[in-house]
């Protein structure tokens, strides 16, 4: 028989063991991109034009997904929390769709459906609108891929919301929008932000969609991680390396930038 | 009649059953009782706008809220019914202040309009130094202030009270139902209270409707709520003795056989079915069990002994059960204990016979105080 202390002793040792082989895990390979070359080198490399415009397309990307995540994901978060209709579920599983699908599948998808010769492509064709390897095809496959990130956490966050408040402010005098912007989204905005984060980081990272759907046109469609992918394959190990050191110090970036504002915000 | 008035009718499907109901309510305070799930909250609703009836005419004075038969449906916005909601549903992230100046009407045209009319509602509800509060800092009954505060603010036509003392401690709640009782009369609105408290009921409002399972099953004052129950629901949310049987004349006196067992005599002439009330403090308890049944005397074990204030309530498990009040001088003489035989006895005088009317069911009895 083991004594509660030896008992004690041994689920932390485990729980420090758990720790330690995690922050390894996660922590070595992030620290080995910025160790493995020269910091003046990595700054030299991030000059070029390639590794520029990768950044311009990205943010401009990425920001542009999140905006119309934003915009159309709230709504329908908002119905599938607050509402019973039927085919609910149905449509709150068919929205998570994205989210076991490998990104290639969604390029695929978004090919078949907005392509020259996809369901939708000879009528878009006629009206000279064309989609496929502009930068609106990269948001397309962003958002496609992104957008359950921000509609699951914004469902749940609306979910949480007790319904006696919303019925409080409508005797107040408000109407459903004012008590949707005073009410419900306030109660709900850890939930709405740390979906937001979660979806502009998931766009900034994608690569399959957008890779078979927009291509990877300098200065039109590639995005970081594509324009890391092409200098991997071209052997520039240096440009890959400054260009990942990048992405992992934006995506930093955003998250703690997200959670002080949010913290500074509940204080 | 009363233009400041309102006036509901109401059906509605529930899941159970349907809500069919009708009353009217003054510049009064009208407490809506009955069992949970009867229909109280829907009733509340429909009120407010927060729930569309299938059929309906609800008009505060001349002014239709919702009106079915012509089409009128005001989303609760536009009703000025100021609701006061069970724990006070303050929004958690604004402060009391802001809370108040949510709703306030008519709309303030400016800041400081706006911030005087936030202090004068503050200053008459005596929260003033909870301005800048959030509404998790504060107690249960400073909550309920705020609550009545800001649905004030919103200057009402009527005010819907739902289990506004519930959520409070016993010594909370009996301060702020002085204070609500206070401000209502000030306010003189049409107010309806919904409560499972008879004490609310009984310091709140003139008047009583009782609902059961959808349908009005008494309307009536305070008073006779308490005299004449028209059921085992407002005979256990009084706390008085309530009893079925059948009476037949016996000399100058009634004498009501009981369902199942015991008799009844009364000091009183009536035939047929009725219901027999007796007040609990009239009933005496004695710890001896008598062989012979006798009338206005029932024997069974002391299922429960409460003690209340200054008494103690002892609900004896005869057949039909009776409840007792037992002055506390007496409980200590007679050192009942749960468990024990007891007869419990009461005069004719103190019985009060009842025709019974339309014997509704006894659905789910209110908790015990």
């Amino acid at each position: 028989m083991l004594s509660r202390r030896l008992q004690r002793g041994a689920a932390a040792a485990v729980t420090a063991a758990a720790a330690a082989v995690l922050i390894i895990f996660i922590g070595l390979p992030l620290l080995s991109i910025f160790l493995r070359v020269p910091l003046p080198t990595l700054f030299h490399q991030l000059h070029s034009q390639v590794v520029r415009d990768a950044l311009a397309v990205s943010l401009k990307t990425s920001l542009v997904s999140l905006a119309f995540i934003v915009v159309v994901g709230t709504p329908v978060a908002h119905l599938i929390a607050t509402k019973r209709f039927p085919g609910r579920n149905v449509l709150a599983t068919f929205l998570e769709l994205p989210l076991v699908l490998p990104p290639v599948v969604a390029g695929i998808a978004l090919f078949a459906a907005f392509g020259r010769l996809g369901l939708l492509g000879q009528q878009l064709y006629a009206l000279h609108i064309h989609i496929p390897f502009t930068w609106i095809a990269v948001v397309m496959a962003q958002s496609f891929v992104a957008m359950p990130f921000y509609v699951r956490q914004a469902t749940a966050g609306f979910a949480s919301v007790d319904r006696q408040f919303v019925r409080a402010s409508r005797t107040l005098g408000a109407g459903p929008a004012r008590s949707f912007f005073r009410i419900e989204a306030p109660l709900a905005s850890k939930s709405l932000s740390a979906g937001a984060t979660l979806a502009w980081a998931r766009a900034l990272g994608e690569f399959g969609a957008t890779a078979l759907f927009a291509g990877s046109l300098p200065g039109i469609t590639q995005t970081l991680p594509l324009a890391i992918y092409a200098e991997f394959s071209a052997l520039n190990f240096k440009g890959t390396l400054a260009m990942s050191a990048l992405l992992v110090a934006i995506s930093f970036a955003i998250l703690l930038v997200v959670r002080i504002a949010f913290n500074w915000r509940v204080t | 009649m009363n233009t400041q008035g309102l006036t509901v009718e109401l059906r509605h499907p529930l899941r159970q059953f349907e809500l069919d109901v009708r009353f009217q309510v003054g510049s009064e305070t009208l407490a809506l009782v009955g069992p949970s799930g009867a229909g109280k909250t829907s009733v509340l609703r429909a009120i407010a706008g927060l729930l569309r009836p299938k059929e309906g005419i609800i008009m505060a004075g001349e002014t239709p809220l919702i009106d079915t038969t012509r089409r009128v449906m005001l989303p609760p916005e536009d009703r000025a019914v100021g609701m006061m909601f069970q724990e006070g549903a303050l929004f958690p992230h604004m402060s009391v202040a802001k809370n108040v100046a949510y709703g306030l009407r008519p709309r303030p045209k400016n800041r400081a309009e706006r911030r005087h009319r936030v202090r004068e509602l503050l200053d008459q509800f005596g929260i003033a130094s909870l301005a800048k509060a959030r509404p998790g800092e504060i107690s249960g009954g400073e909550r309920q202030r705020v609550a009545l505060a800001r649905a004030v603010g919103r200057s009402p036509r009527v005010l819907l009270l739902d289990e506004p003392l519930s959520a409070l401690d016993s010594v909370t709640k009996a301060q702020v139902s002085a204070e609500l009782a206070r401000w209502l009369s000030e306010l003189r609105l049409p107010t309806i209270l919904v409560s499972h408290d008879f004490e609310d009921v009984a310091g709140l409002a003139n008047r009583v409707v009782v609902l059961d399972r959808g349908k009005v099953v008494q309307d009536a004052s305070v008073d006779d709520f308490v005299d004449a129950p028209a059921s085992p629901f407002v005979a256990a949310f009084t706390g008085v003795n309530f009893f079925h049987g059948t009476a037949a004349r016996a000399g100058d006196r009634v004498e009501v056989a009981l369902e199942p067992a015991g008799t009844v005599v009364a000091a009183v002439s009536q035939a047929g079915p009725v219901a027999v009330v007796v007040d609990p403090w009239a009933v005496r308890v004695d710890p001896d069990d008598e062989a012979v049944s006798r009338p206005n005397t029932l024997v069974g074990p002391i299922l429960q002994i409460s003690r209340l204030g200054g008494t103690a309530r002892v609900k004896v498990g005869s057949t039909p059960p009776v409840l007792a009040e037992v002055p506390p001088k007496r409980l200590a003489v007679l050192a009942l204990e749960q468990g024990q035989v007891v007869t419990a006895r009461w005069d004719a005088e103190d019985v009060r016979v009842l025709a019974a009317g339309t014997a509704p069911s006894a659905g789910e009895l209110p908790r015990s105080r």
